[in-house]
């Protein structure tokens, strides 16, 4: 079956998708875009979230033909997307919280090109992206492409979480190598410096 | 020469050395690609006209093979090969870390639950599983071997019939892989001058690496007839030493490049698809892609050995150990692996970090049909600790003494003796750390109380909202940990770098090239911030791993930023000296000082140690590069004898202590860890922040097993039950406390910049403070781990 959607700002097709085929692989092994990782493949581990019209989920458990007609960011379109919302509402999340992005702001959503054949460097990380360099949450990094899209969704909702709050929100995402201690550092990293600029 | 003058226009003074050198928090040079998806881990490899390769897995433990029908499989459209025993090229058909005892596809018989039996490669992969799923195998069930009793019974199957390695001569029984005693002093004469004597038997579960990133690669034949590999492994010469001959091959046709690791743990040690990939691929001449999901990964790679464990300490009544007894059992599955290592490991290690002049150890593991076991962070050591450390608390118990205090009377220290003989010749702060950990401040009381009340979220059961807090009792435990550091026991650990210096647009650059598996660890960045800190080079590259440079030895044993780290260091002085040689060739008639001083490299110039600026690095090479390549090994080790253990096995030592706070609702038998903080001796920290990092998933490991990480095999048909993420858990950051950590740097003289192995010690002392902490809160025994709900309400006895 063919398979149209939005991958990033993007209008994508795929063609010649079997029934069975989760968001996760087409968009690995059919869209090139192998940022979206497969630890589990069913669910637990959070490796693989996207956001399916602005909400998370895990990219394994979606069917391919479920994604017919929306709109897709993955790790690779996050710095685009950050860089989008802070147009939109300046600093990042919305006072009172609870505003995220509308499924009509994620349709009217596009990405900047980015050629990555040029070498050029398309945008700038997303503050969360840079949090987690900065912080040293990054070590084997097979967990950070999940994890990025969690926090980064998280933080659009609730810019000045608590430790509970991060905790909660990114319990479905597993990782083998950090501790999470640097991880929660990373994300009160990001909401800080989201709270500097407003 | 290329270039000659002068040393350019120099003015200004001594500059402060060269920034992102050893010391300092640098950052990852990966951590861009990997927060944005480009990073190209092993499983996103791609290649044009790609196939996909899949295994069909034995669904019995313990059979004969009767027939293999692979006619169906092999006609399903999409289908390019399907492969089989009879289809391995060459005479030898085995593989494995020291005895070659695994069989790349079984032959003959299966001897555990999910062992390789057929491969396929097709055009998806979804192909391929329903292709594999044709291939009809008639197997003759034989009676399985799952534990000490079953193993060694008189008329017991043999789980290897024909064994013919070394380790036979020492091994009591075929179905006994190696077996380590150590004796020393008289323990039956000390048993006797002790006051007070405990004993207890424990339980240790077989634990998961569970690294995320999936087994997986991509094999690309080549026109020569070789295969480049594509793979995520902790060590490419072992892979490559254990490949070529099951291909036919000669090594130099395999040409090996490390793709991104996504963990490992000790999981990568042994071959998982690696021989798979390469089969399928000289077999239908394309590319062919493994990706192991999570399922196929627990069966895909092996695991931390369960053990039981016996242990007997005496003490005097003021406290002094005078002895101690253990027997450890390890249970090694059906393939060698790393077991006799981890036998050496657990029997050397037994006695952990204290002085006990009168011990008599036995550690031995057992050929079963259970999942093979092999290298975990810890390796050996963690089965160890968790019993040795109940002991401790038992007998403080008995004493009427505070836990800490005991463990501090007889720590060890430097100069102490270990049961194998050798002297401990490097600080050995364990007093000094367990002072530590404990001063450090404490959790508040009911932490889960807020303005608003309780936050169930930080209490036993969390969101389940099982309590708000009647009920739940804390507990507060104590552990400390001896692990070794690099490979023990006479092995040859060395490690290759090739370094690189030249100028590139106008700029000294140098580029590291070492065939270290960056795994995680963060053996990159220090790498860069050796070649700085020893170059005066900003700019440093580190070259992908691969087979084109020298072995770098194994990412394991806590030894790379040693002995890898070493080797770069090395390598990176001998560069330093050919450099001044150039110097002084092209400048030394303009100033003295290129005769008769000190010179260093800092800032990309060359400089005396009174501070004096002489050239400027470009300068001085001009368009030479200097390109060397080097092995360097730590200093030598010996195998322990065969029947008293006595041998100096071991380099170096790696020292950790934990306090765990907990809280356990009695009612429902749930438990939150509140706090779990860590003292370690790093020796000196190249890298604080991925020291914290290391010191932080190495505590967080230990408490998985505590608490929740088990893989469980049915005793009766020794079957895995549960290889998935929904039923072996891992801990989330819901099940993970805050782990401050205090830092001790006290050099070892004899390691490069004084520096420690310590990846692998936070593992071991984090399981038993938890464990301590638990009994703590409850006053029950628990000799068993994980602790599991029923074990704490009184439902189940032990286990």
């Amino acid at each position: 079956m063919r398979v149209n959607f939005t991958v990033n700002g993007r209008k994508q097709e795929a063609d010649d998708v079997w029934e069975g085929e989760s968001l996760l692989y087409v968009l690995r092994e059919r869209m090139g875009l192998p940022g979206s990782k497969n630890a589990c493949e069913q669910g637990e581990c959070g490796s693989c979230t996207v956001r399916l019209d602005g909400v998370p989920v895990c990219s394994c458990l979606v069917a391919a033909g479920q994604a017919e007609g929306r709109e897709i960011v993955t790790v690779e379109g996050l710095a685009d997307y950050a860089k989008h919302r802070d147009d939109e509402h300046p600093g990042g999340g919305c006072a009172g919280g609870g505003c995220g992005t509308s499924l009509d702001a994620a349709k009217r959503w596009q990405a900047m090109p980015h050629d990555s054949q040029s070498g050029e460097q398309g945008t700038e990380l997303s503050p969360i992206q840079q949090a987690f360099i900065d912080a040293g949450a990054v070590q084997c990094g097979f967990c950070t492409p999940g994890l990025l899209v969690a926090a980064d969704e998280m933080l659009e909702h609730t810019p000045s979480p608590t430790d509970a709050d991060i905790r909660e929100a990114l319990s479905g995402n597993l990782c083998r190598c950090t501790g999470y201690e640097k991880i929660l550092d990373a994300v009160r990293l990001a909401a800080a410096r989201q709270d500097e600029v407003v | 020469m290329a270039t000659t003058g002068t040393p350019g226009n120099i003015t200004q003074a001594h500059s402060t050395g060269t920034k992102g050198g050893i010391g300092e928090s640098t950052l990852r040079p990966d951590g861009t690609l990997k927060v944005t998806g480009e990073f190209a881990y092993s499983s996103d490899m791609w290649h044009e006209d790609m196939l996909w390769g899949h295994t069909l897995r034995s669904t019995v433990a313990h059979a004969e093979i009767r027939s293999i029908d692979t006619s169906e499989a092999l006609a399903t459209s999409g289908v390019y090969a399907v492969l089989t025993y009879d289809d391995l090229p060459a005479a030898m058909k085995n593989y494995g870390l020291e005895i070659k005892d695994t069989p790349v596809l079984a032959h003959g018989k299966v001897r555990h639950h999910g062992e390789p039996v057929a491969l396929v490669a097709a055009d998806h992969p979804e192909t391929a599983r329903r292709a594999a799923a044709k291939i009809r195998i008639d197997y003759v069930d034989l009676p399985v071997v799952t534990d000490e009793v079953s193993a060694t019974a008189p008329g017991a199957p043999l789980v290897h019939e024909n064994r013919d390695d070394h380790h036979m001569a020492h091994a009591p029984h075929p179905n006994i892989v190696h077996r380590q005693p150590i004796v020393r002093g008289d323990a039956n004469a000390a048993a006797a001058r002790a006051d007070v004597i405990v004993s207890g038997e424990y339980v240790f579960g077989m634990q998961d690496q569970a690294f995320l990133g999936p087994e997986s690669g991509l094999a690309v034949p080549a026109e020569d007839g070789g295969v480049d590999l594509y793979i995520a492994t902790q060590w490419l010469h072992s892979d490559l030493g254990q490949i070529a001959p099951v291909l036919g091959l000669p090594e130099e046709k395999i040409r090996m490049t490390l793709a991104g690791v996504g963990g490992a743990f000790g999981g990568r040690e042994d071959l998982s698809m690696q021989i798979h990939a390469c089969l399928l691929a000289l077999r239908t001449g394309k590319p062919v892609k493994i990706v192991y999901n999570r399922f196929e990964s627990f069966f895909g790679h092996v695991h931390r050995h369960p053990a039981k464990l016996w242990y007997e300490h005496g003490a005097t009544r003021d406290g002094r150990l005078t002895h101690m007894r253990c027997r450890i059992v390890l249970d090694g599955g059906a393939y060698a692996s790393a077991s006799p290592a981890v036998v050496g490991n657990a029997s050397s290690l037994a006695v952990g970090p204290y002085v006990i002049d009168d011990v008599d150890i036995e550690a031995l593991a057992l050929y079963t049909n259970n999942p093979p076991c092999g290298a975990m962070r810890g390796f050996g050591a963690v089965q160890a600790c968790f019993a040795y450390e109940a002991q401790m608390d038992k007998l403080a118990a008995k004493l009427d003494m505070d836990p800490v205090e005991l463990r501090r009377l007889n720590a060890m220290e430097q100069g102490s003796v270990l049961p194998t003989g050798q002297v401990v010749d490097s600080p050995a702060p364990v007093a000094e750390l367990l002072r530590r950990v404990k001063a450090m401040p404490m959790p508040p009381e009911q932490q889960w109380v807020t303005t608003e009340g309780a936050d169930v979220r930080a209490l036993p059961g969390g969101l389940s909202n099982t309590t708000h807090g009647e009920g739940v009792v804390r507990g507060v435990g104590y552990a400390v940990g001896l692990k070794n550091v690099g490979f023990s026991e006479g092995f040859d650990d060395y490690s290759t770098a090739r370094v690189r210096l030249e100028v590139l647009a106008g700029q000294p650059v140098v580029t590291v090239h070492t065939a270290m598996a960056e795994v995680g660890q963060g053996g990159v960045t220090v790498h860069a911030q050796i070649a700085r800190t020893e170059l005066g080079v900003t700019q440093v590259t580190i070259h992908p791993a691969d087979t084109q440079v020298g072995s770098a030895g194994s990412t394991s044993a806590s030894r790379q930023t040693y002995v890898t780290g070493g080797a770069v260091k090395n390598a990176c002085e001998a560069v330093r000296e050919k450099a001044l040689e150039l110097g002084r060739v092209r400048f030394g008639t303009y100033h003295p000082a290129w005769a008769t001083a000190e010179l260093l490299l800092e800032g990309g110039k060359v400089v005396t140690d009174g501070g004096e600026v002489l050239a400027n690095l470009a300068d001085v090479l001009g368009t030479d590069a200097i390109d060397l390549e080097l092995e360097w090994r730590h200093r030598p080790t010996e195998p322990f004898h065969p029947h008293t253990g006595q041998g100096n096995g071991h380099v170096q030592y790696s020292f950790a202590a934990h306090r765990a706070v907990v809280e356990v609702d009695t009612e429902l038998g749930l438990v939150k860890v509140v706090e779990l903080a860590c003292a370690q001796d790093v020796g000196k920290a190249l890298n604080p922040l991925s020291v914290l990092g290391q010191i932080q998933g190495g505590t967080t490991q230990g408490l998985g097993v505590a608490v929740m990480e088990e893989i469980l095999v049915d005793p009766k048909t020794a079957k895995v039950r549960n290889p998935s993420f929904t039923d072996y858990l891992i801990p989330t950051i819901l099940d993970t406390p805050t782990i401050p950590v205090d830092v001790l740097e006290l050099a070892d003289e004899h390691a490069p910049y004084g520096l420690r192995g310590i990846g692998e010690a936070p593992t071991l002392s984090s399981t038993p403070a938890v464990l301590s902490a638990i009994r703590a809160a409850t006053g029950l025994e628990l000799n068993r781990t994980p602790v599991r709900p029923e074990h704490l309400t009184g439902t189940s006895p032990t286990s």
